[in-house]
């Protein structure tokens, strides 16, 4: 298990403990962090899993793939030199302390 | 339980039952909101049903939202509970367990019910559908004995089911009596495209043929009678075919019914209480000027939102570019649009590897709808177009030229 930060539309900050191997998503959903939808379940289709990568460990986060890149470059909020899709992050140990800031939709 | 203050109660915990809930207090509504859900297991993703829960016999299903998420938002969900009857003018719901809700706005979120083959040997053991967890785990718990299945229909959740089971090392045969797959779902080159990924797959495909009986032994399925004659050995059968609105509630209320619940630009049913959104409603689709019903999560996840601003007194009319998705074996199959009324397909093939990327389907020059295979960025790209209507100009679409599409659309 690790420790990641959601900082949710309201402004609030919300801990969570995230599993190694579920992704990111999955984490934040399963503890109710307001604000991702997750509507298509991780299939990198909808983007309601838009998030900001507000700090983050040196090489914590994998590259995204072509995919997460084509479909956050059409999402309806801007996409962010930060942007990710946290259904396309699996949870690995480098990632402890991360923070994220909610785009969802 | 009775609130003293009547609020909204939902019925149905899909996609659409769900995300209206959601989106109640995402829009700071404060009254009760009230899931009430049939099905007994915790608010859950579908699509993930034929693919990967069907991968390991423990894995989990996929919550749409966390227990923390309803508590955090005062949504009491009512799970393993259906409303047995509408008290429209009293405004009141009564429950199977004999409770009565109140309500200021109703919205029937019931989805649809699968279809049931009704030939003989239809109730023998080894024969499925699937639409509910429950019915998934009954499919899981079977595969493990199974070795030879017969999928019957050649739509989405038949072609995405015949893909696992192959991948899971049995013989699967699809038999569909259409004379191609996939008939009222997308067009005959990606239908084909699909189809013949199946088939490298080791998945024979019959098309135009029908099934006559189900044939069994011990009480469990052996065999497929078809209408050619031929007869297919087996252990498992897998029915596709289609699936019902769920109108009962709505019926039995007097609702008025068109293909499923009929209602308005706002999503209004025949009583202005009662609003119904997703696989259950038949909508009128501001695009086309057709009346619709969508089976489908965008469509449950967008008329939700839909409903709860009309509920928080800010309503537009519903107006979504309709998407779908479909992820057959390592095929992602994506469909932006309608192709329904189009006169132009351009299908588009992959320069690099020869393979059929995309077709478009226009209507006097205009892109209606857009299928993609494996071409997720392009997929976005069409949803892009289809709610600016900044259609590119022909030869850009002819030449497969996504980046110059794609700087014409966003510049």
């Amino acid at each position: 298990m690790i420790t990641l930060t959601f900082i949710e539309p309201s402004g609030a900050s919300r801990y969570i403990q995230a599993a190694i191997g579920e992704s990111i998503m999955h984490a934040a959903t399963a503890a109710g962090v307001a604000g991702i939808a997750a509507e298509c379940g991780g299939a990198c289709m909808c983007a309601t899993c838009h998030c900001l990568v507000v700090e983050a460990p040196d090489a914590g986060l994998p590259e995204m793939s072509e995919t997460e890149r084509d479909v956050l470059e059409f999402t309806s909020d801007e996409m962010q030199e930060t942007s990710r899709l946290t259904c396309q992050i699996p949870v690995a140990d480098t990632m402890d302390g991360t923070v994220f800031k909610v785009v969802g939709r | 339980m009775e609130d003293t203050i009547p609020g909204v109660v939902i019925v149905g915990a899909g996609h659409g039952g769900t995300q209206a809930a959601a989106s109640l207090r995402e829009n700071g509504y404060t009254k009760p909101v009230t899931l009430v859900s049939a099905d007994e297991d915790f608010p859950y993703h579908k699509p993930p049903l034929s693919k990967s829960f069907m991968k390991t016999p423990d894995a989990a299903l996929q919550s749409l939202r966390g227990p923390r998420f309803f508590e955090e938002n005062s949504i009491e969900t009512m799970l393993g509970t259906s409303v047995t009857a509408i008290d429209c003018a009293g405004r009141q719901v009564t429950l199977s367990n004999g409770e009565t809700l109140d309500y200021e706005a109703l919205v029937l979120a019931t989805g649809t019910v699968a279809r049931r083959l009704s030939i003989p040997g239809a109730d023998l053991a080894g024969v499925h559908h699937l639409r509910t967890a429950h019915d998934a785990r009954a499919l899981r718990d079977d595969i493990v004995v199974a070795r030879r299945a017969v999928i019957v229909g050649g739509g989405f959740i038949g072609l995405e089911a015949a893909a696992m089971l192959a991948a899971r090392g049995l013989e699967v045969t699809v038999v569909e009596v259409a004379d191609r797959l996939m008939g009222r779902a997308a067009s005959p080159q990606v239908a084909a495209a699909i189809g013949a990924g199946l088939e490298s797959q080791g998945v024979k495909v019959l098309t135009g043929t029908g099934v006559q009986a189900l044939v069994g032994q011990d009480g469990r399925v052996s065999s497929v009678r078809l209408s050619d004659g031929q007869s297919l050995d087996c252990d498992l059968v897998l029915a596709g075919i289609g699936a019902t609105p769920d109108i009962s509630l709505a019926e039995a209320a007097g609702l008025t019914l068109d293909n499923g619940i009929r209602v308005d630009t706002k999503l209004a049913t025949s009583d202005p209480a009662i609003f119904a959104i997703g696989d259950c409603c038949n909508f009128p689709d501001f695009a086309s000027g057709r009346r619709l019903r969508l089976e489908s999560v965008q469509n449950a996840t967008d008329q939700a939102r839909a409903v709860a601003s009309t509920l928080c007194g800010s309503g537009v009319c519903y107006g979504a570019v309709p998407w779908f998705w479909s992820d057959i074996g390592a095929t992602k199959l994506q469909i932006a649009g309608l192709a329904e009324g189009s006169d132009t397909t351009l299908p588009i093939t992959d320069p690099a590897t020869g393979a059929l990327r995309a077709v478009y389907h226009l209507k006097d020059g205009i892109i209606q709808a857009v299928e993609t295979l494996n071409s997720a960025g392009e997929h976005m790209l069409a949803r892009k177009i289809l709610s600016t209507g900044r259609t590119p100009d022909p030869a850009l679409i002819a030449a497969g030229d996504i980046k110059g599409m794609k700087a014409f659309v966003m510049g």
